[in-house]
């Protein structure tokens, strides 16, 4: 997890718009993201900010534009290849499994190479090596979402994307939490978050921006401050 | 609105003119009498049911590649208007048989294949009842609309090898057997109107479609505000 | 990595997951017992009957339970939303389907071949002789039934009511499988047993077709 990221990428997302049937869940919405930035996603329930991060993922299709990845070091790998790390709401872990074999699931499939080794690795990293025979339905929700982090850093990703991820975790787990992005931020990977208000997880952000209704209603890049987005203030 | 009704009433025209001949113009049929004449109506609502269902799948591809709207309205009125000629043959079929051969059913190869025919047609459109979200229902019923209509081949396929081994009553005798030319004409005369009754419930069915989920729009924008 | 070794690793999940619990196997073995034995009370299960109707009611017992057992093939991917984890984490959607209907085909033909002892003492009809070749038939019987049910079950789990709507989407989608099958198997049961190819071949076709169907249009039905 502290390693370096391999490469620094940034994203762009282009006049992204998604309806789904009648409903806008995003109005063309157009922002690019630096590499190495994390930038915290605020707003109401509604207001968009799980959409986006889905489509940044690949697994919602938007209506209309796209979602690029940029890759700023010149001569590196093609950045269609990109694949990031995205950590939900639900766990996205099989509760019928245990700790170890989700992780060589998910690292077999994704070609991960000496899947056995990555899996125990990341289990030790976040704390879970004791527990690698237990079956995930034994799990407390903290311990859940510290395999699904370690399932999305798998195959090393670049970019991270999280969706509410300190969502019923107990005060030392949003701790846990906080010190783990500090180092995935400081290792140089571009990190999306969606969050509610503040906190401590939202005190890492290096930008903030605020949906409302589908669009962007401030940010700040274009001089809004941290604490008006995050407490929702202007809207 | 003025072509609309014009419309209408050159299909109706053509459908009375269809009724017409098959009960005066076309010859008498030796042993069965009047009730045969049934018969012009029952096949051409047969082939109608298949372009009808034919046109369902070809929106479902054009949906599922393309996600317009307009294929999936298309679409759904299709499988209704196929629906709707599925069932008159699925009638008629009885309606000829009980005076000729005393009873309602026989599962014969195309009433039996037409009978699955409608159940999975009958199936598309319970699926979509059951899909609340417009664009969901439209991929999902689309897709399931691709894999109904390839399976219809290997309904009839299958039915006429290995369900028509032991001797039973066909309804309206073999396919193609002993048609005079004069029935030929009548029938492909019926054909031909059925065919513009179907185009003109088509795009009745189409544009009520259409408005329906123009409606649905905004009630769902209104609900989510 | 590749779709088959994808496909491959995620049949290998499916395969110990239900090991582990043997639920499904287990729930279906019993569920086929129970209605080839109500059927039996249906008509006279006499020598000459038990062939005439046996066969056809033995794969109608394989039809309903393979509507009621595919329902959990997606159902258990809402619970965490493991179906995401999936998606981002293959290549080819495909190898999602690929992966479940294989685990289907395996899990429908172990509960026949387990049944098929049963059905043959309690009806008294000769399976022993002609086994290997109904395990052919059983085969691609079962891999029609999962391809077309692994599809529909994946549309129903998207859907209302959808206890009652894989059955309906199934059943008379799975009309061809259930004719040749029937018709092979009654052919082997018969006093002097001969192979029907005809209808091997129509099932081969049967599940050519949808598998193709699926690899063309099966990963729409993945979309969010």
């Amino acid at each position: 997890m502290t390693q370096t990221a391999a490469r620094s990428i940034g994203i762009r997302f282009d006049d992204i718009e998604k309806r789904f049937g009648g409903l806008y869940a995003l109005r063309r919405i157009s922002l690019e993201i630096a590499a190495g930035q994390c930038v915290v996603f605020a707003g109401r329930n509604g207001s968009g900010k799980t959409t986006l991060l889905r489509i940044a993922a690949s697994l919602v299709r938007p209506s209309h534009g796209a979602v690029s990845f940029v890759e700023t070091a010149p001569g590196s790998v093609d950045p269609e290849s990109v694949r990031p790390g995205f950590v939900a709401h639900a766990t996205m872990v099989y509760d019928e499994l245990t700790a170890e074999e989700n992780l060589l699931l998910f690292a077999r499939l994704q070609g991960v190479v000496a899947a056995e080794a990555r899996a125990v690795s990341l289990l030790q990293e976040v704390g879970l090596l004791e527990r690698r025979d237990s079956l995930v339905r034994t799990f407390s929700r903290g311990m859940r979402q510290r395999l699904a982090i370690a399932r999305a850093l798998l195959h090393e990703p670049s970019v991270l994307l999280l969706d509410e991820p300190a969502t019923g975790l107990d005060p030392p787990g949003v701790t846990w939490l906080a010190e783990a992005l500090r180092r995935l931020r400081d290792s140089g990977r571009t990190i999306l978050m969606s969050l509610h208000g503040e906190s401590v997880i939202s005190s890492l952000a290096t930008r903030a921006v605020l949906l409302d209704a589908g669009s962007v209603a401030a940010d700040t890049r274009t001089g809004a401050t941290f604490r008006s987005i995050l407490t929702f203030a202007d809207v | 609105m003025l072509k609309r009704a014009i419309f209408g009433l050159l299909v109706f025209g053509l459908v009375g003119a269809s009724t017409y001949a098959s009960f005066f113009i076309a010859p008498d049929e030796r042993t069965m009498g009047l009730i045969y004449r049934i018969f012009y109506f029952h096949a051409a609502c047969g082939w109608v049911m298949f372009t009808a269902f034919f046109i369902c799948f070809f929106c479902n591809i054009a949906y599922a590649l393309r996600r317009e709207p307009r294929w999936d309205a298309l679409g759904v009125s299709a499988a209704e208007v196929g629906v709707a000629f599925n069932t008159v043959v699925l009638i008629t079929g009885p309606i000829w048989a009980h005076p000729v051969w005393g009873i309602w059913w026989t599962w014969d190869a195309r009433l039996t294949s037409t009978f699955v025919l409608w159940l999975l047609y009958i199936a598309y459109l319970v699926l979509r009842t059951l899909i609340e979200e417009p664009d969901r229902r439209a991929l999902l019923s689309s897709i399931f609309g691709i894999f109904a209509f390839l399976d219809v081949p290997l309904v009839y396929g299958s039915i006429r090898w290995w369900r028509t081994q032991h001797p039973q009553p066909v309804i309206m005798g073999a396919p193609g057997s002993g048609l005079a030319p004069a029935m030929l004409k009548v029938f492909f005369f019926s054909v031909f109107a059925m065919h513009a009754l179907m185009l003109l419930l088509l795009s009745e069915r189409y544009r009520v479609e259409k408005m329906r989920g123009e409606v649905d729009v905004f009630r769902r924008e209104l609900e989510g505000a | 990595m590749s779709l088959l070794a994808n496909a491959t690793t995620l049949l290998g999940k499916e395969l110990r997951t239900e090991f582990r619990s043997r639920e499904l196997l287990t729930t279906t073995g019993v569920f086929i017992l129970t209605v080839i034995v109500l059927f039996s009370f249906t008509f006279d299960p006499g020598a000459v009957e038990s062939r005439r109707f046996g066969p056809g009611l033995l794969w109608l017992a394989f039809l309903f339970a393979a509507s009621l057992m595919l329902q959990p093939c997606f159902l258990r991917e809402q619970t965490n939303d493991t179906l995401s984890a999936l998606r981002l984490s293959v290549s080819d959607p495909f190898a999602i389907l690929l992966g479940k209907l294989a685990a289907n085909t395996l899990f429908l033909l172990l509960t026949e071949l387990l049944m098929l002892p049963v059905f043959g003492i309690l009806f008294n009809v000769p399976v022993f002789r002609v086994f290997g070749q109904l395990v052919l038939v059983l085969f691609l019987g079962s891999l029609g039934v999962s391809t077309a049910g692994t599809a529909l079950a994946a549309i129903s789990a998207q859907a209302r009511m959808r206890e009652l709507l894989l059955p309906l989407l199934l059943l008379p989608m799975l009309t061809p499988v259930l004719i040749a099958s029937t018709q092979v198997t009654i052919d082997l049961l018969d006093p002097s047993p001969f192979m029907e190819w005809k209808g091997i071949g129509f099932l081969a076709v049967f599940d050519l077709v949808f598998l193709t169907a699926l690899w063309l249009f099966g990963e729409y039905l993945l979309e969010e």
